[in-house]
Parts: C-alpha cells; sequence; structure tokens
C-alpha cells in the first residue's frame, strides 16, 4: 500500500476527510469530531504504527484559530500520511496517546507551548514551561521577549531587552545582511 | 633559609658571636621553620591557591569548562582541580552557560548551599548577560540571582579565558581585607 492509497482509503470512510498532495507528500485534513475516529483507523486498518511528530500551528486571524498536525508513518518506512485538523480556541480535542504512547509528551508540549487542552489524557502537565506558569509562549500574541510572571520560590520570570544587542533580527529591514542578527 | 648548625671553629669568631646573638631570640628547634606574616595575608593565600569550584554547567560553555580541567590547559596548576558536585565543598560556582528561568532557582538553590566565604564566576556570555538568548525562557544575566565576582566574555570562551578569570579572582581574594567580613554582603544580593 502507498500513501496516496491510504490517503483515499480515509477520505473514503470518512466524509468529512479530505486529501491532498503536494510533492509526493500525502496530507488528509478531518474534522475535530471525526479526528479520534480516525486515528484509530489509521492505526488499525493502515498499520500506520508510528507517530513520528505531533505539533500545532496558531492561525491567527483565522476561524478556527489552531491547526494540529500529526506524522504518521509504517515502521518500515514505507508509507507517511500527515493527518490535520483545525479546532477552535479553548476548544478540546480527544488525546491519541493510548494509541501512540509517544503522543504523551508531544501533546503535553502542545498543551504547555499553545494552550490546547487534550481530554482523556493521562497525564497533561506542562513539559517544558513549570507548573503554574501562566502564558503559553508559542501563540502568536505572546511576545518573544516574554511576560513577567512570580511564583515566589517557585520561579519567576522577566522581560528580555529587544533592543540594541547585537543578537536581535531586525524585522522589515530592507536586505537578508540588513536584518540578520549580527554585530553592527 | 636560616642554619641550625652550631658555627664551626673555621669561622671567624666575631662572625659567629654575631651569628649567636641574632639567633639567641628563638628556639633552634623551630628556627628556620617560622614565617612571619599578617594572618589576612595568610588566609586570603590559603583560599586562593586551593578554590575548589562547583561546576555548574548548563550548556557548550560546560564544554570548555571541561577542556580546562583537562590535561592540555589543567586548572590544577591554579589550585582549582577540585571539580565538587556538593555545593557543601565547593568555594566557587563557575556558572558556564545559558541560564534558563526553570533552571534559575535551581542555581540560586545551589549557590545558597554552599558555605561561605565563596565566589562566582559567570563564565560566557550566557550567564554574564542571557547572550544571544534574548527570550522569554531564559534569565538575563545570572547576576540578577547572585553576586558575580568575575564575567568572563566569550561565545563560549576559550579555556585560557577561564584560566585568566580565575587568575583574577585569585587576585581579588588576595586583595580582601578582612577575614571578618568576607562577603558580608553576599546574602543581600
Amino acid at each position: 500500500m502507498t500513501a496516496k492509497d491510504s490517503a483515499e482509503k480515509v477520505t473514503k470512510k470518512f466524509e468529512s476527510a479530505t486529501a491532498i498532495e503536494f510533492r509526493g507528500e500525502h496530507t488528509v485534513t478531518v474534522t475535530p469530531d471525526d479526528f479520534r475516529a480516525v486515528m484509530e483507523y489509521c492505526k488499525a486498518e493502515l498499520s500506520l504504527d508510528m507517530l513520528l511528530d505531533a505539533s500545532s500551528v496558531d492561525n491567527t486571524g483565522e476561524d478556527p484559530r489552531f491547526a494540529l498536525v500529526y506524522e504518521l508513518a509504517t515502521v518500515d518506512d514505507s508509507v507517511h500520511l500527515r493527518v490535520k485538523t483545525n479546532i477552535a480556541e479553548g476548544d478540546e480535542i480527544p488525546t491519541v496517546s493510548d494509541l501512540w504512547a509517544t503522543a504523551d509528551w508531544h501533546e503535553r508540549e502542545i498543551w504547555d507551548m499553545m494552550g490546547i487542552q487534550f481530554s482523556g489524557h493521562p497525564d497533561l502537565r506542562r513539559i517544558l514551561m513549570w507548573e503554574g506558569y501562566p502564558f503559553h509562549p508559542l501563540r502568536k500574541e505572546f511576545p518573544l521577549a516574554g511576560k513577567p510572571s512570580e511564583m515566589p520560590d517557585v520561579a519567576f520570570t522577566g522581560e528580555a531587552p529587544l533592543e540594541g544587542g547585537p543578537f536581535v533580527t531586525s524585522a522589515g529591514a530592507g536586505s537578508r545582511v540588513e536584518a540578520e542578527p549580527r554585530a553592527k | 633559609m636560616a642554619t641550625t648548625e652550631t658555627p664551626t671553629k673555621d669561622l671567624d669568631t666575631a662572625e659567629a658571636a654575631r651569628t649567636e646573638l641574632a639567633h639567641a631570640a628563638y628556639d633552634s628547634k623551630i628556627e628556620g621553620n617560622v614565617i612571619f606574616t599578617r594572618v589576612d595575608a595568610a588566609i586570603n593565600w590559603m583560599r586562593k591557591n586551593s578554590l575548589w569550584p562547583m561546576p555548574m554547567g548548563l550548556a557548550c560553555c560546560a564544554i570548555e569548562l571541561m577542556a580546562t580541567a583537562s590535561s592540555r590547559f589543567d586548572i590544577s596548576r591554579f589550585g582549582a582541580e577540585v571539580m565538587r558536585f556538593s555545593p557543601r565543598q565547593s568555594d566557587v560556582m563557575i556558572v558556564a552557560g545559558t541560564v534558563t528561568y526553570k533552571m534559575a532557582l535551581a542555581v540560586k538553590r545551589v549557590w545558597d548551599q554552599m558555605p561561605e566565604p565563596k565566589w562566582c564566576i559567570a563564565m560566557g556570555a550566557c550567564a554574564s548577560s542571557g547572550g544571544m538568548y534574548r527570550s522569554y525562557a531564559v534569565l538575563q544575566g545570572i547576576d540578577q540571582l547572585l553576586p558575580v565576582d568575575v564575567y568572563i566574555s566569550g561565545c563560549p570562551p576559550r579555556p585560557e579565558a577561564l584560566i585568566e578569570g580565575l587568575m583574577k579572582l585569585q587576585k581579588k581574594i588576595d586583595g580582601e581585607e578582612s577575614t571578618m567580613d568576607l562577603k558580608s554582603d553576599s546574602t543581600e544580593a
């Protein structure tokens, strides 16, 4: 079975799913309601036994706001399939950590950095920042410099100075040379 | 070194008398083994030549720190080869690498466990100022948490730079005035 066959099987079984091919890579986009069923089908019927990566995208300004991207593969590496789903801010998505154990930490990272809740996750704690940190830093509205936060005796953060240093990218500068972070 | 043997008969008698007079105040058993100094100078001399580092290796600077400790650069020439991974046996914390906010209070906690007198070397750009990590995740210089004695520039610094930083710290320790008020303000930082 090829990746194309796998994508076609998914679109045939689930009406809401759409498939696209781009440069030999196959992506199926599904609705959040079908997401869990699609993932179970991929694991059970298409023998996509490996979850290579799970990530999230913040499409601020679009509705729904977030996209979740799961990279699936067979163990013999013959088939790669990307599964995408779009969810709105505040919505929950069912976990797949019971299907692929590796999804456990990936979903924790998505929760930590993007603030997307996974229902049914066994241990949805932050993984990079500490428990109690009030922000989700990879969201578009969060500034690179950070925001001040304070948890006495646990942790604190401050705002990093972003002007004047040699290591700061100049957004909107005319050329790549001017925009690159280097000593000026 | 002064001699402890009695003058031989060959010596001039006047010379022998002078020697005897000069040594009359000393106990002949310990004569020649005594050095006079100030207690501060003696203590500073001992401290600066046996600095036991607490290696707080957090990033690539730690690789240079390891290189400094090994044979080519050999930090033991300066009496600082005893890397202690227990803060209670350390004199100087070498913060080598990027201090994230998540790590920051752990560094502070280790520092608080080190007994006085203690010193801190901020090794490299990240430990000194956050370096190239102008980011929500990185503490912009360990001096926001601990009193730093020596900053070493570089990304990462060469082992020679670390050794010079250590020598600068030794010079600083040598000049410290009183054993009583050593780093008395370190708890206020």
